[in-house]
């Protein structure tokens, strides 16, 4: 299991993120899919880290890893008010910030 | 010798101290200052600065006059540094200086007095009285930055200022749209000459900068314009006409430019419109700037600037010129005029004219000794016609006077001293200041046609000479021709007006003591008795002129004999046969209609450039260039142009939806990425 291997595993789960973002319209499954690409980019930064025996990779997850939680914690509130105020997570219902 | 002395800043500083606080106190104090405290600090700085003055000019009197002359030099501090040019904010008191702040603070002083008798009735909402005292200490200010100032710079700080002050008090009682406007007109005629004098600075700070010595400083100007003499200018083509194209002397040029400012400042011909309509101010302004001080500036400026003027025989020739046509012109103008102030607004024009004569005839101290005896003589002549305004309640029509002899004693002897004065009556200021600009005029061999400038100085006399007398036989004599209302409430001045009057007039009459010329002084036995004349010698440049006594005593006799028959004329025809003064004037009517409608120049002016200008303004820079141009095709059309863009087409990528946002964003990133991994795949 070279470098490679996992290079080539994070970027997959990556795709699988950006895909699902686009092309899912519940909120919720846009959210995970934003969660599968940052441990996409995790995965890739600790492969590398590893790889080179530099920790700056590691810690850099780290952070990724508070910025994705703080990031649950803001993007569940607005959903909540979303559904409390519009009833529903459909992101095609939620375009009137428009011209 | 240690030259510098800090007292001199104090001059133009009360003054302007005083007119702070009352400003300050205008903004910020809802109460009316106390009218006490108006007048300690309105009358108390001019006051003060006069002395401070008189104690100044005493210690320069006291000066040797070796050792690199008299003078004193209060530097405040280096207002200008722009390596190698500097200018400093310095006051320069030398004997023209000297002449020039006891005239401005002491004729400046007894007018401020005067005027708390004349605005005593004016209790209007806008504090009339207060803001009266403001603006006036605020000109005294301007007008002693202007003599006192060491360089161009400084002078023009004080001629914009003593500009402002004016307009500010012209356009006084605004209420009525007449003064307003006249302010205005003064103000915009003024614009034109200080064009003209901001190029001269410009063109002799460049010239003198060009030959290494980069300052405007007087002294060092003078000290270096040796440096110019020689140098010529290239004019452009357009001016082919002059004599002597393409190439004049520099120091003509830039002589020229500074003599339109003087111009302005001093009402010469073809500006002097403005200031018979600056008679519309209260007349204590009209004494005091529109008589005495500010329209004398330019005098003072030609004077002070004599170390290049008379290196420039082409440019003293116009100012010369100028003069002498001006003196004639407005006093035939004068000759008709009915209200008193214009009368002796345009005698103010004609005298101005006088000492522009003598300026360009380079009898510089003939000009300056006239400025002063005329500052005399005419801040007296009107204030003792302000007296008669007031005792009339604001009646200024001589044809509705008369008569007042009786019921204004005092105030008549004034205006007679005055008018004795003014005509060059001998053993009166006027006299001897008047000869010795005829006799400058006389001997200026240099000038083109300096006979017939002396021709038109005597002629100007003898008219002189017949206004001031119609003037005064119209105020005093015969029966009054008012109405019996306003009749029986003709009245005499208080003390605080006529105290200065009572000073001034003996000013007026006894201001020839320290200038006897020379010839007069040795029939008496004294040598040099023209103190005065030795007394400027030192800044001002002056030729000896070498005429024998018997013809410098025929000229004065000559010119006394015409301002006499001026004067008979006068008395003929407005004292004993006041039955002929209509005849008279239909026998003449031609001239009379010309006179009486002043040459109609104000109405010329109005067709050849008011009215084109403010139809070049109207049909042409504001219809077309501001309203259609600027308006139209620049501000709407670039409107119109960001909303045709902006709603026919960028409005669309604004949908709402976010993935389509998130489309756009990735495939900007893979291509971003694709262009920055170019090299790498």
């Amino acid at each position: 299991m070279g470098l490679w291997h996992y290079q080539i595993v994070a970027g997959i789960l990556f795709m699988l993120g950006v895909l699902g973002v686009l092309t899912r319209r519940n909120m919720i499954v846009m959210f995970m899919c934003i969660e599968l690409m940052l441990n996409a980019a995790n995965l890739s930064l600790v492969a590398f880290s590893r790889a080179w025996g530099n920790l700056d990779g590691q810690i850099f997850a780290f952070m990724v890893i508070v910025v994705a939680a703080v990031e649950v914690a803001v993007g569940l509130a607005i959903m909540i008010s979303l559904v409390r105020n519009r009833d529903t997570i459909n992101i095609e219902d939620v375009s009137l910030l428009k011209w | 010798m240690d030259h510098t002395n800090d007292a001199l800043r104090w001059i133009p500083l009360l003054p302007l101290l005083a007119a702070v606080a009352s400003g300050l106190w205008l903004v910020f104090v809802p109460r009316n200052m106390p009218r006490t405290a108006v007048i300690a600090l309105g009358v108390g700085a001019p006051v003060a600065s006069f002395l401070i003055s008189v104690q100044q000019v005493f210690r320069l009197t006291q000066m040797p006059a070796t050792d690199g002359g008299r003078y004193a030099i209060d530097n405040l501090y280096t207002w200008i540094s722009a390596h190698p040019f500097h200018a400093e904010l310095s006051f320069l008191l030398d004997p023209l200086s000297a002449v020039m702040i006891i005239v401005v603070t002491g004729v400046g002083s007894l007018i401020h007095i005067y005027s708390v008798g004349y605005m005593d009735d004016d209790h209007r909402d806008d504090l009339g009285f207060q803001r009266f005292f403001l603006y006036l200490n605020l000109f005294t200010f301007s007008m002693l930055m202007l003599v006192l100032g060491d360089n161009l710079l400084v002078m023009f700080v004080g001629w914009e200022g003593v500009g402002l002050c004016s307009y500010l008090l012209i356009g006084f009682w605004y209420l009525e749209d007449h003064n307003a406007m006249c302010g205005q007109k003064a103000f915009v005629m003024n614009r034109i000459g200080d064009f003209g004098f901001l190029i001269g600075i410009f063109l002799l700070f460049w010239a003198f900068a060009s030959a290494g010595v980069p300052s405007v400083d007087f002294r060092e100007m003078a000290a270096n314009v040796g440096l110019l003499a020689d140098q010529t200018i290239e004019l452009p083509a357009l001016l082919g006409f002059l004599p002597a194209f393409p190439t004049w002397k520099l120091l003509t040029v830039g002589c020229l430019c500074l003599f339109v400012g003087a111009c302005g400042k001093s009402a010469q011909l073809p500006l002097y419109t403005w200031l018979p309509d600056a008679m519309a101010g209260p007349t204590p302004v009209s004494a005091l700037i529109h008589a005495a001080t500010m329209v004398t500036a330019g005098v003072y400026m030609v004077c002070r600037m004599s170390f290049a003027f008379s290196l420039a025989p082409g440019a003293s020739a116009t100012v010369a010129w100028v003069g002498g046509l001006t003196a004639l012109f407005a006093a035939t103008i004068a000759l008709t005029q009915k209200d008193i102030k214009k009368v002796l607004a345009y005698s103010t024009v004609s005298q101005l004219g006088y000492m522009f004569m003598a300026a360009g005839s380079m009898a510089y101290t003939a000009a300056i000794f006239h400025l002063a005896t005329h500052a005399f003589f005419k801040a007296l002549l009107f204030l003792a016609a302000g007296s008669v305004i007031l005792g009339m309640h604001h009646e200024q029509d001589m044809d509705h006077m008369g008569g007042l002899r009786r019921l204004m004693p005092w105030t008549f002897r004034f205006f007679l001293v005055g008018v004795l004065a003014i005509s060059g009556v001998p053993l009166l200021s006027g006299f001897f200041s008047k000869d010795e600009i005829l006799l400058g005029a006389w001997t200026a061999h240099a000038l083109p046609g300096h006979y017939w400038l002396y021709a038109i100085g005597v002629l100007t006399a003898g008219l002189t000479a017949f206004y001031m007398f119609r003037l005064h036989f119209r105020i005093f004599s015969g029966p009054n021709r008012s109405s019996p209302e306003l009749r029986s409430r003709i009245h005499e001045q208080p003390q605080w007006i006529l105290i200065p009057l009572g000073l001034l007039a003996v000013l007026s009459a006894l201001a020839w003591f320290p200038t006897v010329p020379d010839v007069w002084g040795e029939m008496l036995g004294v040598k040099r008795s023209n103190s005065l004349h030795y007394f400027l010698q030192e800044v001002l440049v002056t030729q000896e002129h070498s005429v024998s006594h018997a013809t410098e005593l025929g000229l004065a006799a000559l010119a006394t004999l015409v301002a006499m028959m001026g004067i008979a004329a006068a008395s003929f025809m407005y004292y004993y046969r006041t039955d002929l003064i209509e005849k008279i004037g239909e026998t003449l009517r031609p001239a009379h209609t010309l006179l009486v409608n002043k040459y109609w120049v104000d109405e010329i002016y109005d067709r050849i450039i008011v009215r084109p200008l403010i139809w070049l303004s109207d049909s042409f820079l504001y219809r077309l260039i501001d309203a259609k141009l600027i308006d139209g095709f620049g501000v709407n059309g670039t409107a119109r142009a960001v909303v045709g863009v902006a709603d026919k087409g960028l409005k669309f990528l604004q949908n709402g939806f976010l993935q389509s946002y998130l489309t756009v964003m990735l495939i900007a990133t893979i291509g971003l990425l694709a262009y920055l991994m170019r090299g790498v795949l």
